[in-house]
């Protein structure tokens, strides 16, 4: 009676998981959305405090003080810039949290000769390796997002990840013929770690989006093959819908950067022949402009797009760029933000900062709903993005970024790029956009460079 | 096997399910998506707080507090920082 109690609330928690994401479907149910999902952690939680199995709660409490301090904690001082550090680092918790209890399960399981079935010995495995996996990927991500190391590419990498992989694999086919064989578990978690490591060191900044949005569907994946080792269908539920999340998302930063999801995890480029050098793209065709000049021209339109990149989250511009919106609206100037997919470094990032900074929903705009309005658009400012506004992915089939899909900012009447200099972007390619007929530079970093408008806005 | 049967079913169906909504979030919500799946990915903390404690050995109440430690900040961080992100989220007034 009591069993089935219990089961019965998981079955609310997951339900009112659902209903939770159901609520991010919009920006006006989404809290509430939030809202229930906590309250069926909540409900959760307790229907495994009752739990017969459960005798002393000591540690439990110890524990749930102790995660619950520091996630508050980082939850509260996290900066909106810092945002993709934060994600990568709960997506590794949630993956190591799944490994940890797989372990005590397998060890209580023993412990208490209650047999050990097939599928509880698969499923105990593919948690391991699942979360271990996540758990030091996550800490490579983070550790990359915050700058502490650079993009590590190990010679053969594809051999020792296959190697990794096989011997992985070989301690869990150890582990299910065998289930006394804690050992091999043990062996099993630090074989995947090795191979988390080695998973992500290789991948460069701009492929992060993908790397993030991956670790998360994982995350969701040995939260559900936990759940199989336990018999739990709130995990199953829980783990299969954050894992359809992550591979969804994945799923729309590659088509974002047309690129397979193989060749951002090996860290291939498609091969490129002909791609002109920059001295030839550049080559006296570049104009700087000055602050006052710009402000005359913006000054004269009526309708304005920003296109905002990852320049904009590191120079923390969000706020200044609000302000220069705020003053070109009080001109009677339309204004609206482009928001390419891969802008930044994680899904959906850039509009995390605007919305901090203010800017209503309503006025970000995805990428194809605003690539028709280029033609109508009289300056658009490119703030600290590159690759993204990169025509040559539309004119030249031989670049390596052929066929992405771009914001077209190069049909409007002018642009106005702000960047620090000409350097290229993760693709590695010169920017035809920058050396445009109706293209001006301002060569400053994106916060300088909207406070630099925004004065000469003022004076004009 | 009855039992695997049972619980595969339940995956596959909860995948669906997953798909079907989520492909509805629009991208301005996708890193509020990301943090706030994340916290509800935290559901481990269920099977942490059993082997927590049940008392089997030393070693599996020490497992299992390392892991009601990492999934409480997965599922206490996850749904603050998400609740501060959609509480910036607004419309034009």
């Amino acid at each position: 009676m009591r069993e089935n109690l219990i089961n019965l609330a998981y079955l609310i928690a997951a339900v009112l998981f659902i209903l939770g994401i159901k609520g991010m479907t919009h920006p006006r149910t989404a809290v509430r959305g939030n809202r229930l999902g906590a309250i069926g952690m909540l409900i959760a939680v307790v229907a495994a405090l009752l739990d017969l199995h459960v005798v002393r709660y000591e540690w439990i409490i110890a524990g749930v003080v102790l995660g619950a301090g520091i996630g508050a904690v980082m939850a509260r001082r996290v900066q909106m810039t810092d945002m993709p550090q934060m994600v990568a680092l709960l997506n590794g918790f949630g993956g190591v949290a799944s490994t940890l209890v797989a372990g005590a399960a397998l060890m209580e399981a023993l412990a208490l000769a209650t047999g050990v079935p097939l599928q509880f010995t698969i499923a105990t495995a593919a948690s391991g390796l699942i979360g271990a996996v996540t758990f030091w990927g996550s800490l490579v991500a983070f550790a990359k997002l915050q700058g502490l190391t650079g993009d590590i590419r190990i010679k053969g990498a594809q051999m020792l990840n296959a190697a990794l992989l096989a011997l992985t694999t070989a301690f869990g086919v150890w582990l299910v013929i065998d289930p006394s064989a804690t050992w091999a578990y043990w062996a099993l978690v630090v074989t995947a770690s090795i191979l988390g490591l080695s998973l992500v060191f290789p991948i460069g900044g701009a492929d992060m989006p993908v790397v993030i949005s991956l670790l998360n569907s994982y995350s969701g994946l040995a939260a559900a093959a936990t759940g199989f080792v336990l018999n739990n269908n709130a995990l199953i539920i829980t783990g299969s819908l954050v894992g359809a999340s992550g591979i969804i998302l994945t799923n729309i930063m590659c088509k974002a950067m047309n690129r397979s999801l193989t060749n951002v995890l090996f860290g291939i480029w498609a091969p490129s022949e002909e791609t002109a050098s920059s001295d030839e793209v550049y080559a006296g065709k570049v104009k700087a402009a000055h602050a006052d000049e710009l402000a005359l021209l913006l000054e004269g339109a009526r309708r304005v797009v920003i296109v905002p990149g990852y320049g904009m989250a590191v120079s923390q511009a969000q706020h200044a760029v609000r302000d220069l919106v705020l003053m070109l609206e009080e001109r009677g100037v339309e204004v609206e933000f482009a928001i390419h997919p891969v802008a930044g470094r994680m899904p959906g990032h850039m509009n995390v900062l605007l919305a901090e900074a203010d800017i209503p929903y309503e006025q970000m705009k995805e990428m194809d709903e605003i690539n028709p309005t280029f033609e109508q658009t009289d300056v658009v400012i490119v703030i600290g993005a590159n690759d993204v506004v990169n025509p040559l992915a539309r004119t030249n089939p031989s670049s390596p970024i052929a066929g992405m899909p771009i914001l077209n900012v190069d049909k409007a009447r002018s642009v106005i790029v702000i960047k620090r200099s000409l350097s290229p972007g993760f693709a590695g390619i010169p920017n035809p956009l920058f050396a445009a007929e109706n293209t001006l530079m301002l060569f400053a970093d994106a916060k300088k460079g909207a406070l630099d408008l925004m004065n000469a806005l003022k004076a004009a | 096997m009855e039992l695997l049967v049972v619980s595969l079913t339940v995956f596959v169906l909860a995948i669906f399910v997953g798909f079907e909504i989520i492909t509805k979030v629009p991208p301005t919500l996708h890193t509020p998506l990301m943090s706030g799946s994340n916290a509800i990915s935290g559901i481990t903390l269920v099977g942490a707080v059993i082997s927590a404690g049940a008392q089997i050995s030393l070693l599996t109440t020490i497992l299992g507090f390392l892991a009601v430690v990492f999934a409480t900040i997965n599922v206490v961080g996850g749904f603050l920082v998400t609740e501060r992100m959609l509480a910036m989220f607004r419309r034009k007034d």
